[in-house]
């Protein structure tokens, strides 16, 4: 049995109160799965918004993708909460200069942004299942319908212009979601780690590129369980997209540690310490070396030997998952590593993980698992990849 | 002015006694106390639930002194406010700590050490007790200091800035406070923080932190530390009173801040530390 709180073992000299690291792995997960959301809603609009056909696939893969992790984001914050039961303070009361006092709305607009838009998209097949359909089941539909059954081609042209409209106005709103992540640490004068005008930009680079990357994992995954040919185009798009922005978000990870660096402030021996010596494999090796580079290098091959066929899935897919990989590996090394640093610039701490409590490991990684299965649940409901209408 | 002396004496000695007779009686007491002051939100004198229904915080500015040249490190001050404050006994939750910085010859960076190094829990026996170890008596020692340290009720508290709900907020008479009944537990507070000031209290799910003993402050009396720091290191007051000890202090020394170049502008001023201490 675990106790209550674990100490964190440290070197040098740190505040006494700095030996309980406050954050957890839970604030890991928070972060990656809101990343994820933006990075599949990115996929979402490239289609809806930005006209790119070969994305049609999994573009409505993308929004239950999208919706299925939402649902999940507050969990992690509501398990690390000392009163989750006030949680809702923060919409009643909350407080306007907190870069966090926002998060309910946030998260609130989105989640029902993303609702409507998916009942938007699926609304052609929720009106056929509710015709064709009898039982529970049946009803179900016939609820979700909301009374209207028309499918003529003015009542699409219509929702298509809801869709549009909801695409944009969802990429400012999981954008601004993520930006926001990145600026709750950013805005932080207290830790040098953190402490970065780039830190918004990083988390919403790597947030596209990780959603990106689940898109095709989950793509080339549902094909396989399914039994139907990958789409090829859609693929290489995919793979397109992860590999353009991998080039920005490692530019920005790049220079941001670079200007941690160059600074050179107070606490940079601490620093360096710190990153040549504990954090070399989380950050030199697993974020940047085979979670940035190897996936980079990889897909630049691909696209310049134009590789197809069973190659160019394997390679994307395992692309994807070192992106997955490194986006995890930041996100730990931004939250975990911070405070590892002593606010003292004098002095190392070492995180001690817990496995089992209600910020453990398990129910860490639960958190991350959980909307996978939600979205296989969902997708029998509303499969991504049947219907036909409403493009 | 006699007469004020030993009417100071007689209050510190009665609470020497009282925290060495009935540590846990006042523990409790102060902590059904200090519920009463953190829920507090509007002008204190207008609450009755506040234990001082005379004090009104428009009419006081206090301040802190710490002068880092007289702390001998007895730890008294820190014992102290653990059970003043029923701060978990333990080393790794303080309203207030002590640190100590020693220079060994042929060094050019001080070693420091405080109440959370295994080799004092070590030497007082206990994570409950508070002992500073002898660790450098073989030593050549050239030079060597102790730092009070403890919340510096900052002009712009980042802790207060970031609070999601406005559970913490800075008094009228600057002291910063939380409200236990309306933190949520998100820690951001902590982390804020540039100094270390805040902990969480695992067993309430509320951030506490040190401030200045706002229960005894408002009836006129001073900070726990304070009043049983044997040797004067560390200065309570008001600084609307420009007689008061912090204002003569703050006069007529050369103090200093803790960070300033974080713009936070904290009101514990200190004398006599060193460039080392952050």
């Amino acid at each position: 049995m675990e106790h209550l709180i674990q100490y964190a073992p440290y070197t040098g000299w740190v505040y006494p109160n700095e030996t309980v690291i406050e954050w957890s792995v839970a604030i890991v997960v928070y972060p990656y799965i809101t990343g994820l959301v933006a990075g599949a809603f990115t996929v979402s609009s490239l289609y809806q918004v930005f006209g790119f056909q070969r994305l049609k696939p999994v573009a409505h893969l993308a929004l239950l993708t999208s919706l299925c992790f939402m649902l999940f984001v507050p969990l992690p914050l509501l398990l690390h909460l000392g009163h989750p039961e006030r949680a809702f303070n923060n919409l009643l009361t909350p407080h306007l200069t907190s870069a966090m006092a926002m998060f309910g709305y946030f998260a609130t607009f989105y989640i029902v942004l993303l609702v409507v838009e998916t009942w938007f998209a699926f609304r052609p097949y929720i009106v056929e299942q509710a015709q064709k359909r009898i039982g529970l089941i049946g009803s179900f539909y016939r609820a979700l319908t909301l009374g209207s059954y028309d499918v003529s081609e003015t009542a699409l042209r219509y929702d298509r212009k809801w869709i549009f409209w909801l695409a944009i106005a969802g990429i400012p709103g999981a954008h601004g979601l993520h930006g926001y992540v990145g600026f709750v640490f950013g805005s932080l004068k207290s830790r040098e780690w953190w402490s970065s005008d780039l830190m918004p930009l990083v988390f919403l680079f790597s947030a596209i590129i990780s959603g990106v990357a689940l898109l095709i994992v989950l793509y080339v995954a549902s094909c396989k369980l399914r039994r139907t040919p990958i789409d090829l185009a859609c693929l290489k798009g995919l793979a397109y997209t992860v590999w353009a922005f991998i080039i920005v978000a490692f530019v920005l990870e790049g220079l941001e540690f670079a200007n941690i660096v160059y600074k050179g402030r107070e606490g940079i021996e601490m620093i360096m310490t710190f990153v040549t010596g504990p954090l070399l494999f989380p950050y030199f090796v697993l974020q940047f070396g085979i979670g940035a580079i190897v996936p980079l290098l990889a897909l630049s091959y691909m696209i310049w030997r134009g590789t197809t066929g069973k190659a160019l899935v394997v390679g994307v897919t395992l692309s994807a998952c070192l992106v997955l990989l490194s986006v995890f590996m930041m996100r730990w090394n931004v939250v975990i590593g911070g405070q590892e640093i002593s606010k003292t610039g004098k002095g190392l701490l070492t995180y001690p993980l817990q496995v089992f409590g209600k910020e453990g490991l398990i129910s860490s990684l639960s958190l991350v698992i959980a909307p996978l299965v939600v979205l296989l649940g969902i997708t029998r409901l509303f499969p991504p990849w049947e219907h036909k209408a409403a493009p | 002015m006699k007469r004020e002396a030993i009417s100071a004496l007689r209050a510190r000695r009665g609470f020497l006694r009282k925290i060495g007779g009935a540590g846990a009686a006042v523990a409790v007491g102060t902590a059904g106390l200090m519920h009463k002051v953190a829920a507090k939100s509007e002008p204190a004198a207008a609450q009755k639930s506040f234990p001082t229904p005379d004090y009104d915080w428009t009419k006081h500015r206090w301040a802190f002194g710490v002068d880092a040249t007289k702390c001998i490190g007895c730890l008294r001050c820190v014992e102290a406010c653990k059970r003043e404050n029923n701060v978990p006994l333990d080393a790794h939750h303080f309203n207030t700590w002590i640190e100590r910085y020693v220079y060994l010859e042929g060094e050019d960076k001080a070693r420091i050490d405080s109440q959370q190094d295994p080799v004092n829990i070590a030497a007082s026996g206990s994570e409950g007790q508070y002992r500073f170890a002898n660790r450098y008596q073989d030593a050549k020692v050239e030079k060597a200091f102790f730092v009070p340290k403890l919340c510096n009720q900052c002009e712009h508290p980042p802790c207060v800035q970031v609070c999601p709900v406005g559970a913490t907020y800075k008094a009228k008479d600057g002291v910063v406070l939380i409200d236990a009944e309306y933190c949520i537990g998100c820690r951001y507070c902590v982390q804020a923080c540039p100094y270390g000031a805040r902990w969480f209290n695992e067993e309430k799910g509320v951030t506490q932190k040190c401030y200045w003993c706002y229960h005894r402050i408002t009836k006129g009396l001073q900070p726990a530390c304070v009043e049983v720091c044997p040797v004067g290191a560390r200065v309570f007051g008001d600084r609307d009173d420009r007689d008061s000890p912090i204002s003569l202090f703050i006069r007529n020394n050369r103090v200093q801040v803790l960070k300033p170049e974080t713009g936070n502008a904290p009101n514990v001023f200190y004398v006599g530390i060193d460039k080392e201490v952050l």
